[in-house]
């Protein structure tokens, strides 16, 4: 018990120094691609960190988390362009929907077995992907849904500035981090990790399993959506490419990249990621080919992520 | 939605027919592609996402094969041959290497070859569509069956998916080579303790599920146009045909292949938007019914 204290408390130091040193870059140095960076780094970082839990924490392999990131997207984008709510409010109800969605889908498929699993995840976010493709009137239809999110300030911050953006999404995704580190290192955290390692034994010790996995599929979502929140700050609106399967892929590939057993090895390989995209970018537009050769590589060479493999390389260090 | 078209469908024998006949083409192609994706899962426990690009190059390989020789049947054989090929170096080279890693690895080492194949393709036959056209032998007038039009390339089409079918159904349940598959697919490791090289056996099984993904490439390429990323969505159907068929279950590709391709030709009458949804709904549905899908062993 202790020790959970302490390493509860290192946590938030932890959070406490990064947070800082994010927030007191831009008063020495602006740099508006730096800053562009880190505000799409962090609803990618929640996006690939909640999948996580799914793949690292419990063992389930989910191809179709990007379903909740678009969700929680448009829900936002929507309510914000509906309604008179102010922003905190409406960013609380689309990641209190992207919850209750993930709740109806996990209640469906947290009971199959691993690849039927991965299978009918997929199936859920093709179908929601048709879903916003053919509801044009609502949606916008494959032009996603257009004319800018109003109202954007929030406690005196205009979230139309570069920088404000930068230190909301900042804040948000430091905290959203830390919750997540929370649960993964909580007692019900634990116990995904033990349905991983051995489901039979699990549920001898009395764990009801399915019960287990939905809150674990559920919590997942729900930050998937408040990355997806993120998303819809940052290009002011929402895409059917945000819950498209490519999306999904690269939140796979940034968990895979980074290391499924190390908590920030999501954030790290989300940053691998998006600033691999933009360096193959500026040099050539075959962006696929250089990154599948990249993958390629790590997949072969080092077979786990890069934090896995630091791991393993230095036992004591990084822990 | 548009359910008073679909029922005025169902009463005319004429849209009844073009509506099956679509359907069976769509349905019978996607057979050949989930037959490979069924058979590798059901052997190897591999999910091969990198299956829709053998079927993309081998669309492709068939247009430039018909460019050069002029012979569809030749264009055909080509690209066959070529990704059953391409299927063994695939394996070799690189999934071979991840057989013990976590299922994850090989994912990702798919997912890779989908985003490298892709821009190659890009690169060697551009970004745009090419249209294959019909081969001059296939150029005559269409057939009329109780009034509906059934183009003679499409009976043709039905009839060598279905010879297929045949074959890799009495291939599988006769021959030797058929029953080791089968044993494999249970225990491969005692198929291995009792002799059989099941190093060349993953290989044959990887060559056999790329060939028919490449045939049905180059059989698709006159009635669908080619473009890179085209192998995704068969990807995905493909996939969805396995899962609803029961993974590993050659009967059940056959059935759910056939299935799937009815919702889709009656499916774009009744909800022209939605037909995708529609097919994603019927999966769902026959998952939760049947978790193991129609023809799985349970789980």
């Amino acid at each position: 018990m202790k020790d959970n204290h302490r390493s509860a408390t290192r946590d938030v130091a932890i959070a406490a120094v990064a947070l800082i040193i994010v927030l007191s870059i831009p008063f020495v140095h602006r740099s508006p691609a730096f800053e562009d960076f880190v505000i799409r780094l962090s609803a990618m970082a929640l996006f690939a960190t909640s999948l996580n839990l799914l793949v690292g924490n419990t063992g389930m392999v989910s191809f179709g988390h990007g379903m909740f990131y678009g969700l929680g997207a448009y829900a936002f984008a929507l309510m914000m362009q509906m309604t008179e709510l102010s922003l905190p409010v409406v960013a609380v109800l689309a990641v209190l929907f992207t919850t209750v969605a993930a709740l109806c889908v996990g209640t469906i498929c947290v009971r199959l077995s691993t690849d039927y699993f991965a299978f009918i995840t997929l199936a859920f976010q093709m179908l929601i992907y048709s879903v916003i493709i053919s509801w044009q009137n609502l949606t916008g239809g494959d032009q996603g849904l257009r004319g800018g999110l109003p109202r954007r300030e929030i406690f005196g911050f205009d979230l139309t500035s570069q920088l404000h953006l930068y230190q909301f999404c900042a804040v948000i995704a430091v905290l959203g981090l830390l919750a997540l580190r929370h649960i993964s290192a909580s007692p019900f955290g634990q116990t995904l990790c033990m349905i991983r390692d051995n489901e039979t034994r699990t549920g001898f010790l009395g764990v009801v399993l399915w019960r287990a996995r939905l809150c674990a599929f559920t919590i997942a979502g729900g930050f998937a959506g408040l990355g997806g929140v993120l998303a819809a700050l940052f290009v002011s609106g929402a895409y059917p490419e945000l819950a498209d399967w490519p999306n999904s892929g690269q939140a796979i590939f940034a968990v895979m990249l980074g290391g499924i057993n190390s908590f920030l090895g999501p954030l790290l390989g989300a940053a691998i990621l998006l600033a691999l995209n933009d360096a193959v970018a500026r040099v050539t537009e075959y962006q696929g080919l250089v990154l599948g050769i990249v993958i390629l590589i790590f997949a072969l060479g080092l077979r786990r992520g890069v934090l896995d493999f630091l791991r393993l390389a230095w036992p004591k260090g990084l822990r | 939605m548009d359910l008073n078209a679909l029922g005025a469908c169902l009463t005319t024998s004429a849209c009844v027919v073009t509506q099956t006949t679509s359907g069976l083409i769509v349905g019978m192609l996607l057979f050949l592609v989930a037959a490979g994706v069924t058979l590798i899962f059901g052997v190897l426990k591999i999910v091969n996402f990198a299956h829709g690009t053998f079927y993309m190059l081998g669309g492709y390989v068939a247009y430039t094969a018909l460019g050069v020789t002029g012979s569809y049947a030749l264009a055909v054989l080509a690209g066959a041959v070529s990704m059953a090929v391409f299927g063994v170096v695939f394996e070799r080279a690189l999934i071979s290497r991840v057989y013990s890693s976590n299922v994850l690895m090989q994912l990702l080492i798919c997912y890779a070859v989908v985003l490298i194949f892709d821009d190659l393709v890009k690169i060697i036959w551009g970004p745009e569509f090419h249209a294959m056209g019909m081969p001059p032998t296939f150029q005559v007038p269409p057939l009329f069956i109780a009034g509906g039009v059934v183009p003679p390339f499409y009976a043709v089409l039905i009839g060598i998916a279905a010879l297929i079918a045949v074959v890799l159904g009495l291939g599988l349940s006769m021959t030797r080579l058929g029953k080791t598959v089968r044993a494999a697919a249970i225990n491969a490791q005692m198929v291995s303790a009792l002799g059989v090289d099941t190093t060349l056996l993953f290989a044959i099984v990887f060559a056999v599920g790329g060939g028919l993904a490449g045939l049905a490439g180059a059989l698709a390429a006159p009635v669908r146009s080619l473009s890179p990323g085209m192998g995704f969505s068969v990807l995905i159907e493909s996939f969805i045909v396995t899962v609803i068929g029961g993974m590993g279950s050659i009967a059940g590709a056959l059935v759910s292949a056939l299935l799937i391709g009815l919702v889709r030709g009656f499916g774009t009458i009744g909800f022209p938007q939605f037909t995708d949804g529609l097919i994603y709904i019927v999966m769902i549905a026959i998952l939760l019914l049947r978790p193991q899908g129609l023809f799985g062993r349970r789980l």
